[in-house]
């Protein structure tokens, strides 16, 4: 049970960093202090993922074409090891998600959450919240017009 | 044929600077930065990527740059950059039901749950110059806000579905061929034609979608619905043992409710088309569907009308315009030796014809 929380917290730290802007992500993570000592694992690599769809959006898959993606792995000191991904092309901004993630998984989950993962969900969801709401104006008020007989 | 020549290289290095002196144009003109296309020629960047079949908005502006706004050629340099990328893997299907919407529309419910929402569109724009846009430095307009939905916005196909009304969609291999590893090979299965339709070029899907409409492989379309947002994609990451979202895209989806098809063995239900385009890109994604739902004449037991949109080998075979292009302009380089053995031949049969003339006419004589 606790395997998997701690599962769905590295998953939703995870995905929060590789979607964050990288120009903020690396502001935060200069703001959080000097980088650790670390051996890269997987140095900096900028590749593609294969988008799929499915046809009639509940059917078969089918490629819809890719996104650029770079990744990189880095292991502390201590052993702890962290993975990093994020949608673009930034050597800097996957190795400081990878450190991050290493870095949460090492004891300072907790600190980082504050420092950078909280900032960079409020700006998500403030930024998606903003688009909703401008959306929700355009919606149709449809009435009818009564036609006197 | 092609036979290499030598030479011109000092010509071609001349002609390339001066391309990007034109490239440049009027120095007195500032010069567009990448974050000028990304944000103010959005649309552009949305083409080059659903053609290029590779979305990085930053990549597509500096590619229509790189290109002086000729989207072709665009999108070419955009897939020759990706041949040099590593695929790291696929993702998850995208889940267009939870989509965050900027727009959705239904042509066929008036009042469906989540209502009808415009969103940022040309529609019912009146067509005429803004000459205000000419003038830089002009005030934008607040958009004005309202209280947002809560929730996903249902899909209107689901509404159908739920009464059996619409056909299912089967499930196909959870792999689907990818035209962009193996040669496009047929019969191409419903994956592999909307792979081919969504990177297709967009006059192209477009005038084959046209052609449905006015008669050629009618197959009278409403547009059950049409959403414009982001999602988010997924994909399962080997090294931790889980799946995280990887990035966000901006999609356009369509889904279309076409004429209903009925045996003896089951009663008549409405059949689908989709169209699914990276981007903000309706013309694409309707035309898409559209012409999906010509292409399904065979598996839904339809009759071959003979139309060009019924005919994949024709539409998949020609909807690509990088192909397109490098086939059509090969022909402007140089071919001296195959154009000399033409005119060795027609000066050789135009002496034989004369001459064999030339014996007719003595003998008439």
């Amino acid at each position: 049970m606790s395997d998997q929380i701690e599962i769905d917290a590295r998953k939703a730290r995870l995905s929060t960093l590789a979607k964050a802007p990288h120009a903020r992500l690396l502001d935060l993570w200069q703001g959080f202090g000097a980088a650790p000592e670390h051996e890269v694992l997987r140095a900096p690599e900028i590749g593609t993922v294969m988008v799929r769809g499915r046809a009639g959006a509940v059917g078969a898959p089918f490629n819809l074409g890719e996104i650029t993606v770079t990744r990189c792995s880095v292991r502390l000191g201590s052993g702890a090891v962290g993975h990093g991904y994020v949608q673009g092309r930034s050597h800097e901004a996957a190795r400081a998600v990878a450190l991050i993630d290493a870095l949460s998984e090492d004891g300072q989950a907790a600190a980082l959450e504050a420092a950078i993962l909280l900032p960079l969900r409020a700006e998500a969801e403030g930024g998606k919240a903003a688009r909703a709401e401008k959306a929700a104006a355009t919606k149709v008020e449809f009435f009818t017009i009564v036609r006197g007989e | 044929m092609y036979v290499a020549v030598k030479g011109g290289e000092r010509a071609i290095d001349n002609a390339h600077a001066w391309l990007a002196e034109e490239r440049r144009g009027d120095t007195d003109v500032s010069e567009l930065s990448l974050a000028q296309i990304r944000e103010q020629l959005a649309l552009a960047v949305n083409r080059v990527m659903a053609e290029g079949s590779l979305y990085d908005p930053d990549l597509a502006a500096l590619a229509i740059k790189q290109a002086r706004g000729d989207m072709i050629e665009a999108v070419f340099l955009i897939r020759a950059y990706r041949t040099t990328l590593p695929r790291f893997g696929a993702s998850a299907p995208v889940a267009t039901g939870a989509m965050a919407c900027d727009r959705r529309i239904s042509a066929t419910f008036k009042d469906l749950p989540g209502g009808q929402v415009l969103g940022p569109t040309f529609d019912y724009t009146h067509r005429l110059l803004d000459f205000a846009l000419a003038a830089e430095g002009g005030e934008v307009p607040e958009p004005a806000t309202g209280a947002a939905t809560e929730g996903d916005l249902p899909h209107v196909t689901s509404f159908l579905a739920r009464e059996d009304l619409i056909q299912d969609e089967p499930e196909g291999p959870a792999t689907p061929r990818d035209l962009t590893r193996e040669p496009l090979d047929f019969p191409a299965d419903r994956p592999l034609r909307l792979q081919a339709l969504t990177r297709g070029d967009e006059g192209f899907v477009l005038s084959m979608a046209y052609s449905t409409q006015r008669g050629y492989g009618r197959n009278h379309p409403f547009v059950g619905e049409l959403r414009v947002g982001t999602v988010p994609v997924e994909m399962e990451i080997p090294e931790l043992g889980f799946a995280i979202e990887i990035g966000e895209v901006k999609v356009t989806e369509c889904e279309t409710v076409n004429q209903f098809l009925g045996s003896k063995s089951e009663p008549p239900q409405f059949t689908r088309g989709y169209g699914l385009v990276f981007g903000h890109s309706e013309r694409k994604a309707i035309s898409m569907a559209l012409v999906d739902r010509a292409l399904r004449w065979e598996e839904l037991g339809e009759d071959d009308m003979g139309a060009p949109a019924q005919d994949a080998e024709f539409v998949l075979y020609h909807s690509d315009n990088v192909q397109a292009t490098g086939f059509l302009e090969h022909i402007k380089l140089p071919h001296y030796v195959d154009f000399q053995s033409e005119l060795e031949l027609i000066r050789r049969i135009r002496a034989e014809a004369m001459a064999a003339q030339g014996d007719v006419q003595e003998a008439a004589e």
